[in-house]
């Protein structure tokens, strides 16, 4: 179905889109990421994998009963590292999706991998399980930053992984991150011009962050990490849009790059602000819910969310129904990451206000956003390395 | 009846800033037995909270001490605590011609200040007896040869019999009291004349309402009297009649020489006119004392709340305060950079700031105060005559004829190795030399300055060249022309009227940087590179660059987690409502605050 045709829930106010995926969180790594703040831990000692599947079993038949009549479009496979589960588990979460909603059988279904070789040789064991597109976190073609970010996989693996995963897999993307410290802008050159050559349909390209709660947060405070400054960030980021357009993979959200056809749709469902359905440790939702949008967040700990599951049937930590202006908001948020932007009528039909007139013309007389023939509003090459500030602008 | 004049003796003390004045008044109601020991409290007559803490006195207070004399006659000793800075001028000259003679006191470490010398000169002026005394004798510091010498060579008058004390510890108080008796005058004045009466001072009292202080010079007052004050013409009815002890004592009359208080239904300290003459109604005297003068505001200054929604309590807070303090005046302002507020008349800058500190402390506001300016006197082509309060208002240059603008007579001590960087700053503040004296290693400097240099971070400036040790002081003398040109700070090319002020010429360039450069870097950049410029007239004379944000952007997007980047944008929504608009351009309110403060060159 086209996406920006709205199906309707509830009273006919509109709140869903008819866009419906799961992400389903595995907290597990095998090792820390000194960048990484996602939730993720490292778990040593016994542990029964069939047992914890079991309370995602639980809890995706929970949220089932909450959004009864969706069909499943995509499902996520995120973590973590969810490459560390065996395919058997995959599988029984896949089953349990398909037992308690229509799982669409066009239905992308991605799961995240780390290239290592010991992840790789489960490849053919996950497209069994009915996997059919993966996301590899590569991070870097070159040695010594791959060991700097904490990966535990050397650039021949990392090549190797992302081969394998092309031959098994119908759709396959990898990660990278740039902009790191003491990177040029002609290492990066460099190693994305290979990485452009060793991808096929779709890329991920994240500029280094450093955010709280990370030992790169420690490094940075104490001034032991020298990040790139304002203008050399820009600097890598107008690169890389150019080398992307160029070979034929533009960005069609701010950090992802796919030729045309071949973008992530679960990853779209978020930024299209559709509903989704967030299973596992801190795993996030959103949900329409009696013409509602409700926020969903699951408890972070792996094995407090277990225990959660298990006395309550599912692990959420907070149900918080959005107001109409968190809404609009979010959308806003979303939405304006998104090449082909967002519609000022849902915007309003969401908020209960229009966007400025003002605000949208003086951002469209200095460059950043433009009106599409569709009515859209998007924000421009211009603008799009000051997103946060645009869409500040806007939201205001 | 009241007390014969010969057993009346009246006084104020004359002292710079803890040189111990509080602390020897606080000796002196002890010593006589106006209060116990369980109703002192530490500096009895500063009463106002911010009067204690900074160790000055804003309103004048006066206390009636009986005191028993080595010759046997019981006396009535009243004193006059004075304001004590020079933002009071006029009021404490008013006290001053309410008594006859004054006690110099001067720390014997410290020396003579400059403060000091202002206070001596309207105790003078006064023709008042004075009698120097030496306090803090037991500090080991103290030097008192030093010291008397500096009294005979600065101020001019005989030091030798100084009485030497130490107010901390009651050390030769009582030869204090002792002096007082022998060496000041009696009052003059008939009992038999119509009633004539100096207005002191007055305030606000929440049980009494307006309590006015007087002093008597001939006939007497009481209860159920009907009164006129000359200036201004009122007449009431005396409600009640009494003296500080410094407890309110009710008294039947007052008499000749006499210095006490009364009530009379009277609304608002505002309807009382320091300095004005009291007579009685039906039987008035022919002429009123000299010297009167209304209250002139000298230093303007806008004052908003940062919070636009305080703007009612703001008013009402005012409005408190002058029921209190005639002379703060206030009327409403708009500004497009800082919202509703107030354009607010003081004394001085001392005045200026001790009401804004009472507002924000007393009535919890959060206050953005405009750069200080003070009463330009404007010819205009017309032949009309403006004063101007405001910056923003100047008429259009065509229109003038001529700007005119306050100068003062500054005295300025100091130890002599600041005395180069002091000069220098008065010569850049464009101050023209009168006198260069030394006492010691001190050397005094008198400057004529324009009062608008002044009130723009000189004091400060001065402090901090001379770590602390320069003593200023300064009074009003007279208008002159100058040559005052209008900056303008525009911010992508709208005018900022907030920072708008009024500048000699030669200033208005480095002043103009200095603006631009600071607002520079208190604007945060926006999606476009954003001018400020300094402008006088049509004619830019300064302009720094905002540059324009190249990178904003959260590259990651955390699964669905739509949550943590709409807590972002909330924060973000948050911070642009605490901005002003300027055509396009958002600017923090702390920016105005920062800006408009410029401590540091």
């Amino acid at each position: 179905m086209p996406p920006d045709q709205m199906m309707v829930h509830g009273d006919g106010r509109g709140r869903g889109n008819g866009l419906f995926g799961i992400y389903v969180h595995w907290p597990f790594c095998a090792a820390k990421c000194p960048y990484c703040d996602f939730n993720s831990h490292v778990h040593r000692g016994a542990f029964d994998e069939a047992d914890y599947v079991s309370a995602y079993e639980r809890e995706l038949a929970y949220f089932a009963r909450l959004t009864p009549g969706r069909t499943v479009q995509s499902v996520f496979f995120g973590g973590g590292t969810p490459s560390l589960m065996a395919p058997r588990s995959v599988e029984t979460i896949l089953n349990a999706i398909a037992r308690n909603w229509t799982l669409d059988p066009k239905a992308e279904i991605t799961l995240e991998a780390n290239p290592t070789s010991v992840e790789a040789d489960r490849f053919r064991g996950y497209r069994a399980a009915g996997v059919n597109r993966v996301s590899l976190g590569v991070q870097s073609l070159r040695e010594a930053p791959l060991k700097e970010l904490g990966r535990l996989h050397s650039v021949e693996e990392a090549v190797a992984a992302v081969r394998l995963a092309q031959s098994i897999f119908d759709r396959s993307s990898f990660d990278l991150i740039y902009a790191r410290p003491r990177q040029t802008l002609d290492d990066w050159q460099d190693e994305l011009t290979e990485a452009l050559w060793l991808a096929q349909g779709h890329l991920s390209l994240y500029q280094l962050t450093i955010e709280m709660g990370t030992r790169y947060y420690d490094l940075h405070r104490t001034g032991k990490l020298k990040m790139p400054d304002e203008d050399l960030s820009a600097d890598f980021f107008e690169l890389t849009q150019e080398m992307t357009e160029k070979a034929g993979l533009p960005a069609y959200e701010i950090s992802n790059h796919a030729r045309p056809g071949q973008e992530s749709r679960h990853n779209l469902i978020y930024w299209r602000y559709g509903e989704y359905v967030g299973v596992g440790p801190g795993a996030h939702g959103r949900l329409v819910i009696d013409n509602q949008r409700h926020a969903t967040a699951c408890e972070k700990m792996p094995f407090d969310w277990q225990r959660r599951v298990a006395q309550r049937g599912h692990g959420m930590a907070t149900d918080d129904i959005l107001t109409w202006e968190e809404e609009g908001d979010e959308l806003l948020v979303m939405g304006l990451r998104l090449r082909e932007g967002i519609d000022p009528e849902r915007f309003a039909r969401l908020s209960g206000r229009r966007l400025s007139d003002r605000q949208i013309a003086e951002l469209r007389s200095i460059g950043f956003v433009e009106t599409l023939p569709n009515g859209f509003i998007r924000v421009t090459d211009k603008g799009w390395p000051v997103l946060d500030a645009v869409v500040a602008d806007l939201a205001a | 009846m009241p007390t014969p004049l010969k057993n009346i003796r009246n006084f104020s003390i004359v002292a710079h800033i803890d040189h111990g004045k509080s602390t020897l008044a606080d000796r002196l109601i002890q010593m006589t037995g106006g209060l116990d020991a369980r109703e002192m409290k530490e500096q009895v007559l500063d009463s106002m909270e911010i009067e204690r803490e900074r160790g000055i006195t804003i309103k004048a207070q006066t206390v009636r001490l009986k005191y028993t004399a080595r010759d046997g006659e019981d006396y009535v000793l009243n004193l006059i605590d004075t304001p004590g800075h020079v933002d009071f001028a006029y009021e404490v000259s008013r006290s001053m011609a309410a008594v006859e003679g004054s006690l110099l006191v001067v720390d014997a470490s410290q020396g003579v200040e400059a403060q000091t010398l202002a206070n001596v000169y309207h105790a003078l002026d006064a023709d008042h007896e004075i009698v120097p005394v030496l306090n803090k004798v037991d500090l080991p510091a103290a030097d008192v040869p030093r010291v008397k010498q500096q009294i005979e060579d600065v101020i001019g008058i005989d030091a030798s019999e100084a009485v030497e004390i130490s107010a901390k510890t009651g050390l030769n108080i009582d030869q204090v009291l002792e002096a007082i008796v022998t060496r000041l005058p009696a009052p003059k004045g008939e009992i038999d004349k119509p009633l004539k009466a100096l207005l002191v001072d007055s305030w606000y009292d929440t049980y009494l309402g307006v309590v006015v202080l007087i002093r008597v010079i001939d006939g007497t007052a009481k209860k159920g009297q009907r009164i006129r004050m000359m200036a201004s013409g009122a007449v009431y009815e005396l409600d009640r009649v009494g003296v500080f002890t410094p407890k309110l004592i009710e008294v039947a009359e007052l008499g000749p020489g006499e210095i006490g208080m009364f009530t009379a239904s009277i609304k608002e300290v505002a309807d009382t006119n320091v300095g004005d003459t009291i007579t009685d109604d039906r039987k008035p005297t022919a002429t009123a004392l000299p010297g009167f003068r209304p209250a002139q505001p000298v230093v303007f200054c806008g004052l908003f709340p940062v919070d636009a929604s305080d703007f009612d309590e703001l008013r009402a807070a005012m409005g408190k305060l002058r029921l209190n303090d005639a002379s703060f005046s206030f009327e409403m302002e708009t500004s497009a950079a800082l919202g509703f507020g107030f354009r607010c008349g003081f004394l001085g800058l001392l005045h200026l700031e001790i009401i804004q500190e009472r507002l924000s402390r007393e009535f919890d506001l959060d206050l953005i105060a405009t750069a200080p300016s003070v009463v330009y006197e404007i010819s205009l082509s017309s032949g009309e005559t403006i004063h101007l309060h405001n910056p923003a208002d100047l008429p259009d240059v065509m229109k003038i004829a001529e700007i005119r603008e306050p100068w003062i007579k500054a005295t300025i001590l100091t130890p002599d190795e600041y005395l180069g960087a002091i000069l220098k700053l008065c010569q850049d503040r464009r101050g023209i030399q009168r006198n260069l004296s030394y006492v010691g290693n001190r050397a005094m400097v008198e400057y004529d300055l324009p009062l608008n240099e002044v009130v723009f971070d000189f004091y400060d400036r001065l402090k901090s060249i001379s770590k602390g040790y320069a003593s200023f002081d300064y009074q009003l003398s007279d208008y002159r022309e100058g040559d005052l040109v209008k900056l303008s700070i525009l911010v992508n090319s709208e005018p900022v009227d907030a920072l708008s002020m009024l500048v000699h010429r030669s200033a208005a360039e480095s002043r103009g940087r200095q603006m631009c450069e600071k607002l520079k870097e208190l604007i945060p950049p926006h999606l476009f590179v954003i001018p400020i410029q300094a402008a006088i007239g049509g004619k830019i004379i300064a302009r720094e660059t905002v540059r324009a944000m190249r990178k904003d952007v959260t590259a990651k997007c955390y699964g669905g987690d739509a949550t943590r980047k709409r807590k972002l944008l909330e924060k973000q929504k948050a911070g642009k409502k605490r901005m002003r608009q300027f055509g396009s351009v958002e600017i923090p309110q702390e920016a105005f605050i920062k800006a408009l403060k410029m401590e540091d060159n």
